[in-house]
């Protein structure tokens, strides 16, 4: 693992989730969320550095969301702003490469999604190999099961669970990160990340092992995800935490699981780790996941300075 | 595809259809936009920050970052600040046609209507213009209830009025 | 008065039209014409649908090898409720299907009416469509042989 140029933490963070959002839009989702993250230390958003978000038009079928989205961050006069359509927690990645470079000391990195407005299962099918996969308009659920059942024939994991409906909630998270003295001047207990790393694996399926998660392993090496005392990993299936325990040597630690809004869950789970061990001193990994049975992977290590 | 049986080249082209369906909501500030067009009326929202009314209201300030509450009506006059004549036929209109973006009374963003009932050439900037409505029978929450503008009787409004939004 | 939300039904529908590039073509081309193509990878397995970059070393890939219409089911799961589009409209299995000859699984519906008559390892065959006009779809499902 190397080590970075200027240490980051995570110094604030805020969500909100919901089964189905029936009235608020992106916008009017995101303002109560975000005003709560900067109020947490304080922080104007004129005093943010850089802007970094995650979301899929699809998921909620309103084309360039993600642009009228920043109406809830006040995108004047210019800010340096980024998107990513992935979750929200490699945002956050791209955040920290950003803060190395050390023109600005702050970064505010969200993450959207309504796919309860569409058929989530249909959805998630466009981002497939659109010439032999995605006419087949494959479900979201479908694939998983493909990879559970990978998994059973592989014998390498006992009792592997049955897939279950595809999670749809709907939410918004934003983060507020911060470098080492503008960190710890905003915060008592600020939690530091100490690796983040995230892979890719092919996208045609039938040339992938889905029986173990390859990705997540080499980004776990990458983040030196070592001497762990939590995990918040990003689960869209019972099965997938199989995976991802057996990928980071997971075995003794306790571990907390949630799948989230599409886009959303990961960041809200590198966000809820970052809550849980501000001020302890222990050192956590949070996991994110995007594309069909798991493609990409993002492992991020934490520690909570003591207060 | 566009090859025939009886000679079929290699396929190098394929047609890859999407078909999503969602039931849309537009967020509350933008419902409640489009349910005052429904009455015969344009709202606004005025920023608690810098006091700018945006119309349509989106529910926040783009410029402030904060939620807009304060509804306001607007009286559906306005000043042409930039315009377009058309001379390319399209759907339901016979070229020349103007589009014109419209500065409304009491509101601080352009949007873009139609100017009718009057000669493309004498369109200019700084004119004043007013909505002109469907039938009342016809009023639906949709922003068409406003068929197109066309100029009122008041002379041409001051650039430095409409300077900042050109 | 707090007024309610209005909700519209709303499509998003668009027909991408794409160009194959050599290989996914020569596999198109294979399916209108009855066949099943794949290519031979820079390691020499026989990847099949046909690539055009080895998903290895991203060298060009030019060699094509016709595979059978018949495998094996490598890995599936049980789709009882089928969605707009999907190849079958009723329930049905989802594979990875390994052909006789290929070294990498293809994602096919197979044409089952009950998950106990599927297993990994179970031999299927293709059921082609009665029109075929050079699309994945050209293969209505597999039937488990």
């Amino acid at each position: 693992m190397k080590s970075f140029l200027r240490d980051v933490a995570i110094v604030a963070s805020a969500t909100f989730e919901t089964p189905s959002e029936p009235s608020r839009n992106e916008v009017e989702m995101l303002l109560p969320v975000i005003h709560d993250a900067l109020g947490q230390v304080g922080l104007s958003q004129g005093e943010i550095g850089f802007t970094v978000s995650g979301s899929s038009d699809y998921l909620q079928g309103y084309t360039f969301a993600f642009v009228g989205a920043l109406d809830a961050v006040g995108a004047w006069p210019p800010i340096r702003e980024s998107h990513l359509e992935m979750d929200g927690a490699f945002a956050l990645a791209e955040a920290v490469a950003y803060l190395q470079e050390g023109h600005v000391d702050t970064a505010l990195v969200y993450a959207f999604a309504r796919p309860s407005r569409g058929d989530l299962d249909r959805t998630l099918s466009v981002q497939l190999d659109p010439y032999t996969v995605a006419p087949l308009w494959p479900d979201a659920r479908g694939l998983a099961g493909l990879q559970a059942q990978a998994m059973r024939d592989s014998g390498r994991y006992g009792d592997v669970p049955d897939v279950t409906p595809t999670y749809v909630g709907d939410g918004v998270t934003a983060v507020i990160l911060a470098t080492g003295d503008r960190a710890r001047e905003l915060t008592k207990t600020p939690v530091w990340i100490r690796g983040i790393d995230h892979r890719i694996e092919a996208q045609m399926l039938g040339l992938r092992d889905l029986g173990s998660s390859a990705s997540t392993k080499l980004a776990g090496e990458g983040a030196g995800a070592t001497n762990i005392d939590e995990a918040y990993l990003h689960v869209l299936y019972p099965h997938q935490e199989l995976l991802v325990k057996d990928a980071l040597g997971l075995d003794r630690q306790p571990v907390n699981t949630a799948a989230g809004p599409m886009m959303v869950g990961g960041l809200e789970r590198l966000a809820t780790a970052a809550k849980s061990i501000a001020g302890t001193g222990k050192r956590a990994v949070a996991t994110a996941t995007s594309g069909a049975c798991m493609q990409q992977n993002l492992v991020a290590v934490l520690e909570g300075a003591a207060a | 595809m566009s090859e025939t049986a009886e000679a079929p080249g290699p396929v190098t082209i394929v047609e890859t259809p999407i078909h999503l369906d969602y039931k849309f909501t537009p967020g509350v500030a933008q419902s409640r936009f489009l349910r005052a067009l429904e009455r015969g009326e344009i709202t606004g929202q005025r920023c608690p920050k810098c006091q700018k009314v945006y119309v349509p209201p989106r529910g926040a300030c783009s410029m402030c970052g904060v939620a807009t509450d304060e509804e306001v009506k607007l009286s559906g006059k306005g000043t042409i600040t930039t315009f377009c004549v058309t001379q390319i036929p399209s759907p339901g209109l016979v070229p020349p046609y103007v589009t014109a973006w419209i500065r409304l009374d009491g509101s601080d963003i352009t949007s873009m209507f139609l100017i009718q009932e009057c000669d493309p050439a004498e369109v200019r900037l700084g004119m004043r213009v007013e909505a002109v409505w469907v039938e009342e029978s016809e009023l639906v929450p949709d922003l068409g209830n406003i068929k197109y503008f066309r100029p009122i009787d008041e002379p041409d409004a001051e650039y430095e009025t409409y300077k900042d939004y050109v | 008065m707090t007024e309610e939300v209005l909700v519209a039904d709303h499509t998003i529908e668009y027909t991408y039209t794409r160009s194959t590039g050599p290989m996914i073509g020569a596999f198109l081309t294979g399916l209108r014409d009855g066949k099943i193509v794949g290519c031979r990878g820079a390691d020499g397995r026989v990847i099949v649908p046909a690539v055009d970059y080895d998903p290895v070393t991203s060298e060009d890939l030019s060699e094509t090898v016709e595979v059978a219409d018949e495998g094996v089911v490598t890995t599936w799961s049980w789709n009882d409720r089928p969605l707009l589009g999907q190849p079958l409209d009723h329930p049905f299995a989802w594979a990875l299907v390994k052909l006789d000859g290929a070294d990498t699984s293809l994602l096919a519906a197979v044409d089952v009416d009950d998950p106990s008559k599927i297993s990994t390892g179970s031999r299927v065959k293709a059921r082609w469509a009665e029109e075929r006009v050079g699309s994945i779809t050209d293969i209505a499902a597999f039937e488990v042989v």
